[in-house]
């Protein structure tokens, strides 16, 4: 069975090697703030314990307040998984750096969200709509949408 | 050899022309084309003479129609399975689905059309010659089935080609098809000698 | 003198003789190589995320059949998991047992469809996908003897499946699967020794372990480069824990390997069927919900081994009647971006054997 990790502990050890960038951590995800989002997400990756080599989901949720990206992390070779959210208060330029430069899975999924929900990743090399064609007005999975 | 790069159009403004056609096109279909329903009328006009040939080639055009397949969603496996060994659409004459609209007398379309492809059934349907005919199969195509409030969803295929038979069902049984192939070859008896 | 040659951009449209559904490909040929590939996707997206936000979430389950219509009740089956997952509802076992059957033979004939279409592209027109389809009938017999529908089942309910087998339906089942082996031998003599199926093939359009990795495929696309996760041993859902199967791996990760991880699946299927036939136990099929379930405030992300991959729904609820966000993860979708991948440097006709490789549905892919 995958086991799905402590999030505090994980968060500790994320505290230890960038500091500042865990905003919360309860039992079910860790949320980290946007800008360290790239840092996180690598030393994620990287390190030999965690090793969270395969990105399983990536979903974005439009709360009305704030805008919150969810990462599905699994290591194949522990067999572990872990839940890492990012927020985003800023509802007219929503920006979050993108990890496709870590995992490949996250091209098509960053590209829909971008077309259904409008938040733009940066460093993406080919940011454009997915679903729907160019030239569509508005992004519909946005609550205000109609 | 050498391989001199020479300057293509780039994707973005293809994307972006495509995007213009949609929407044109999107704006244009705002109220369904009415059927070309005439031929329910029983009376043909008793005053038309018809001649054997043309009732020859009345009965031969609609007993080979070539069908073009056009499956779209979930309604193509049910198109397949009527072309299948079980419900066989070969003993209506129907057995080779062509893939160029070119060959092709019938269009059955099959599953929900969403306006990103709307040109591409308008293009396919004016590039097939005459005579034509369209069957709408499924409630996607009938009126948008259950996806008839979203955002991207044609509501039925009669906003951009006109409809001939429309077989309800979601999915239609190969049987309910296969009636509404039966309608088309009565159709097609009754209009050629209409305008003959 | 130099000859000068320029590479050009084929539109391989959204209506074209593959049978996998419209999908659109621009891809930029040097004579006949490959050497760019830019899949357009879009053509059949009916916006289901955002009408699963204003029905009740009984009322979704028909808008999951029509994701992956080759199998439908996996995608039931994956979203009921999900929702009980989130309310923390318990089903009764033959409900357990009926779901592990329907899941198996779809998965079968969901390999065997996939492997008949990809026999098609192959230039074999149209006869193994008669064959296929022949086994296919009597199965949807079945189904339709079970709940009355041909392709979209929605059979499922959360909390068990919507009503009892009748006497009929385990005979009939039980002769289906007795004769399954036979005819998966009887396919797979034709087609394993076939001097064209080997040389267009074996070598051709290889997807390297680590890739598959990055990319997060999954289904026997993952599991055909090498790499041994199958969800149903490593993060086991429902009662698998309870039948003894083996997962098939491949070796190299080409055409041929996917075609082979697919059929031993089939057979391993048959092995979980004849299992869960003889335990079948009596009971209810359905447990006790309310009609307008309200589960608590919470987020699942519930996965299954669907037969295209991994299935996933991640559901945000706010206590109410629906859903706050309904998100599905499409397996093929995230397959698809290896096909860049594999393609660049082989040919136009290997460009669209490996596309029927992947096997692609576009009501998943698009949603």
């Amino acid at each position: 069975m995958t086991t799905a990790l402590n999030c505090e502990q994980v968060a500790k050890k994320i505290v230890k090697a960038s500091p500042g960038a865990v905003v919360a951590a309860d039992s079910a995800a860790i949320v980290v703030k946007g800008e360290s989002l790239y840092q996180v997400a690598e030393f994620l990756k990287n390190t030999p314990t965690l090793d969270f080599d395969y990105l399983a989901n990536l979903t974005a949720i439009d709360y009305m307040d704030y805008f919150e990206v969810i990462y599905n992390l699994v290591s194949l070779k522990h067999n572990h998984s872990l839940v890492l959210k990012t927020r985003c208060r800023d509802r007219d330029n929503p920006v979050v750096p993108s990890v496709v430069s870590l995992w490949r899975s996250a091209d098509f999924q960053e590209r829909e969200i971008y077309d259904l929900m409008g938040i733009v990743f940066d460093g993406h090399p080919n940011l454009k709509r997915l679903l729907l064609w160019e030239g569509f007005v508005g992004h519909p999975l946005r609550r205000d949408y109609l | 050899m050498e391989i001199e790069k020479y300057s293509m159009t780039p994707l973005n403004e293809i994307d972006a022309a495509e995007g213009l056609r949609i929407n044109s096109l999107m704006a244009a279909s705002r109220y369904p084309i009415p059927d070309p329903d005439s031929w329910l009328d029983e009376e043909i006009s008793r005053n038309v003479l018809v001649t054997t040939v043309d009732y020859v080639l009345d009965w031969a055009r609609s007993r080979s129609i070539f069908p073009l397949m056009f499956g779209l969603a979930c309604c193509a496996f049910e198109m397949i399975g009527t072309a299948a060994s079980r419900f066989d659409i070969a003993r209506f004459g129907m057995d080779i689905f062509r893939w160029s609209p070119r060959q092709a007398d019938l269009m059955i379309v099959a599953g929900t059309l969403t306006w990103k492809m709307a040109p591409a059934v308008k293009l396919v349907y004016e590039q097939m010659p005459e005579p034509k005919w369209v069957i709408a199969m499924g409630q996607c195509s009938i009126s948008g089935g259950p996806f008839k409030e979203s955002y991207s969803v044609v509501p039925g295929i009669n906003r951009i080609i006109p409809v001939d038979v429309y077989v309800p069902g979601c999915p239609p049984r190969p049987e309910s098809l296969l009636y509404g192939i039966t309608k088309i070859h009565q159709k097609i008896v009754k209009e050629s000698i209409k305008k003959a | 003198m130099a000859i000068r040659t320029e590479p050009f951009i084929l539109n391989m449209g959204p209506q074209h003789p593959s049978t996998h559904g419209v999908f659109r490909m621009r891809v930029t040929l040097d004579g006949e190589v490959v050497v760019d590939l830019e899949p357009v996707i879009g053509y059949l997206h009916r916006g289901i995320e955002k009408l699963g936000e204003t029905r009740t979430y009984t009322q979704i389950i028909p808008l999951t059949d029509r994701l992956d219509y080759v199998a439908s009740m996996t995608n039931n089956f994956a979203y009921v998991l999900a929702v009980e997952k989130l309310a923390g509802i318990e089903i009764p076992e033959r409900a357990e047992y009926l779901r592990i059957i329907m899941a198996e033979t779809m998965r079968i004939s969901s390999h065997l469809m996939a492997v008949g279409f990809f026999l098609n592209d192959l230039g074999a027109m149209m006869t193994p996908v008669l064959y296929m389809w022949r086994e296919r009938e009597k199965l949807l017999d079945l189904y339709e003897m079970v709940c009355g529908q041909r392709l979209t089942y929605n059979y499922m309910r959360i909390g068990g499946v919507s009503q009892d087998v009748p006497e009929e339906f385990m005979p009939a089942m039980k002769k289906w699967v007795a004769e399954m082996p036979r005819f998966i031998d009887e396919y797979d003599q034709l087609l394993a020794q076939n001097e064209i199926l080997l040389a267009r093939t074996k070598g051709v359009c290889i997807l390297p372990r680590d890739t598959a990795i990055n990319i997060a495929a999954s289904g026997p696309v993952l599991r055909a480069s090498g790499v041994k996760w199958d969800l149903r041993k490593a993060d086991s859902y429902s009662i698998y824990d309870r039948f003894d199967f083996e997962v098939p791996v491949g070796t190299v990760g080409d055409n041929y390997d996917r075609y082979w991880v697919r059929m031993q699946e089939a057979r391993q299927s048959v092995r979980i069927l004849e299992q869960a036939i003889a335990q079948l136990p009596e009971g209810e099929v359905c447990a006790k919900v309310p009609h307008l379930l309200r589960p608590p405030v919470g987020e699942v992300y519930g996965h299954i081994e669907a037969p295209k991959g991994e299935l996933g729904f991640y559901l945000v609820s706010d206590n109410s009647i629906a859903p706050y966000r309904f998100h599905i993860r499409p397996p093929t979708l995230i397959n698809l971006t290896a096909l860049k991948d594999m393609v660049i440097g082989w040919k136009v006709a290997d460009l669209i054997i490996t596309f029927g490789s992947i096997d692609v549905c576009l009501g998943e892919i698009d949603r």
